[in-house]
């Protein structure tokens, strides 16, 4: 059986995410440093307005309040136990949310990083880590996500971890990483790099591609790079809603709605199919986004300089993907090699 | 080990070659074989603080920069700190001992509530790289681990971090307790994270926002500096 996401994904040519979580919950008033995750079970009406804001705006897929919700995360809330039960709380909110929405809704499961550094370089053992990814995987599944949505990841390593405690769940998934740095992920990883290591996965995603990161402009570079791959499969775009500013003791992401508009489109022009935000996002930027995609018609597939100018620059000259970024050339001769 | 080719012989290179032997091997993230030169230049009668600032912190100083620079990235990173700290458990004893002059001495932490320290880790390792000391708190830590820390330990600088746009605020939390003990004059006040910049350091007061790794030892280096001329 086909799962929900890909069934919708034969049925349109784009779909619509969702926006922020963190910002959503911080504005009903979570506190710094509390688990979103708790109000799954604590607050599970604010749980429901954060999906419900998400699906009145048009969303065609949200993501559960469960970013942090494996064992590693929560054990710095002391709350490790309860992975499965506020993983299962937390899609079934979901669940209720999609089912009354009068369409089809897809619910995804939202699955974050471990937060620890794989071996051989960190200490996190690829077993370990497929055990926690399945753990919440399990959760989720229980209170009926249609798939499981890995994001924000940065290593290689982890990405094929998250993947194999799908694979033992039995939930498709999607799977994004987030690339903040000189245009790669923290770990190094080009757009390219990553288009290629998902179709090396035994059981790969519906959907790959790239959350969060730095602004929107760098966001739609690496969607350029996926594409460039043409691997044929579906690809996600959800970035930030611009670039986080500090007023009064308050943060605030200063992408507009109109902004993340253009974007929403130059990112589906760029060969992106499932278009949302990550950080910063909120129903009034979804509610803009929605009605571009619905109204503007589809484009060129956008340059770099066409990005930079109606977004802004990016943070890095180049994202190594182009074989003009910076390197360094070793006098040495006695150079070892590892 | 897998070099049969080109398989070298540490002790047979002379100072100037295995200095910039090392430097390559601290890329190279080698630790063993930083650990051998360490103890060859020890044998050959350098004294600790030259084979900290004449090799492993020159050699770190590249590391820093390309990483900076977009070259290297964290799990390279991490290797070459892995392999630095190799050559510094055999030099810190020492070091103590000699009566070496010191760099700073740093406390490092996330701030409360922000439990994300990859970044921060990255800073001390490379802080130490450079030849700093550090009492590093780990993470969510309330101002008055900071502070206390601080005061107890005689430190030069204090260095937050937040990865999470709503752990941030509390940086100006710390500083404004510093102020308000009239202790802020006595510390060099360090931020860093993915969601900060310029401005919002500036903002909340510290001294210096930095970008990276590598920016905070610059940063740190020079600010140290500065102190050591108005003294």
């Amino acid at each position: 059986m086909t799962d929900a996401l890909t069934r919708l994904l034969s049925e349109r040519d784009w779909l619509l995410t969702d926006g922020a979580t963190g910002t959503a919950l911080f504005n009903m008033g979570l506190q710094s440093g509390d688990a979103p995750e708790l109000w799954n079970v604590d607050k599970p009406e604010n749980i429901t307005k954060l999906y419900q804001g998400a699906v009145d705006a048009g969303s065609d897929i949200f993501l559960t309040n469960t970013f942090g919700g494996n064992a590693s995360r929560l054990k710095l809330h002391d709350a490790q136990s309860r992975v499965h039960e506020l993983n299962k709380a937390a899609a079934e909110i979901g669940r209720e949310v999609a089912d009354k929405a009068g369409r089809t809704v897809i619910v995804a499961g939202s699955v974050g990083p471990t937060g620890d550094i794989m071996e051989p370089t960190g200490t996190l053992s690829f077993s370990d880590a497929v055990e926690m990814f399945h753990e919440q995987a399990e959760g989720l599944k229980a209170g009926g996500v249609d798939v499981l949505w890995i994001e924000t990841i940065s290593a290689p390593e982890e990405y094929r971890a998250a993947a194999e405690g799908a694979r033992l769940a039995g939930m498709a998934w999607a799977g994004t990483m987030s690339f903040d740095t000189a245009g790669r992920t923290m770990m190094g990883v080009t757009s390219s790099q990553m288009a290629n290591l998902v179709e090396k996965i035994d059981n790969p995603p519906v959907a790959y591609g790239a959350n969060c990161g730095v602004g929107s402009s760098d966001l739609l570079r690496t969607v350029l790079g996926f594409s460039a791959q043409a691997t044929g499969r579906p690809i996600i775009a959800k970035g930030n809603a611009g670039i986080p500013k500090y007023h009064d003791g308050h943060i605030h992401y200063d992408g507009t709605p109109e902004l993340m508009a253009d974007y929403a489109c130059m990112a589906r022009d760029a060969g992106a199919t499932i278009i949302g935000g990550c950080c910063g996002t909120t129903p009034v930027h979804l509610r803009a986004m929605r009605e571009a995609l619905e109204t503007r018609p589809r484009g060129e597939r956008p340059t770099l300089e066409f990005i930079a100018e109606k977004l802004g620059g990016f943070s890095s000259p180049s994202d190594g993907t182009d074989d003009k970024g910076p390197t360094r050339d070793r006098s040495s001769s006695r150079r070892r090699r590892t | 080990m897998s070099d049969q080719e080109g398989d070298l012989i540490l002790a047979d290179l002379n100072d100037s070659e295995l200095v910039e032997q090392m430097m390559d091997d601290l890329y190279d993230g080698l630790k063993d074989e930083i650990a051998e030169a360490v103890t060859i230049l020890l044998d050959r009668g350098w004294v600790p603080y030259d084979i900290l600032t004449k090799s492993l912190v020159l050699g770190m100083q590249i590391v820093g920069d390309d990483f900076r620079d977009g070259i290297l990235f964290v799990p390279e990173v991490l290797r070459s700190a892995q392999a630095m700290k190799g050559g510094m458990a055999i030099l810190k004893p020492l070091l103590v001992e000699t009566g070496a002059p010191k760099m700073g001495k740093m406390v490092i932490g996330t701030v409360k509530g922000d439990i994300h320290d990859i970044g921060k880790n990255l800073v001390a390792m490379m802080m130490e790289g450079a030849g700093f000391e550090i009492i590093d708190l780990g993470i969510n830590n309330p101002a008055e681990d900071y502070i206390n820390t601080a005061i107890n330990e005689g430190c030069d600088i204090i260095g937050m971090s937040a990865l999470l746009t709503t752990t941030m605020p509390y940086m100006k939390v710390v500083i404004d307790q510093l102020t308000e003990m009239g202790k802020r004059g006595d510390y060099i006040v360090l931020v860093g994270g993915a969601p900060l910049n310029e401005e919002f350091g500036k903002a909340i007061g510290a001294d210096a926002y930095c970008d990276d790794a590598a920016i905070a030892v610059e940063t740190a280096k020079s600010m140290i500096a500065r102190r050591h001329n108005q003294v």
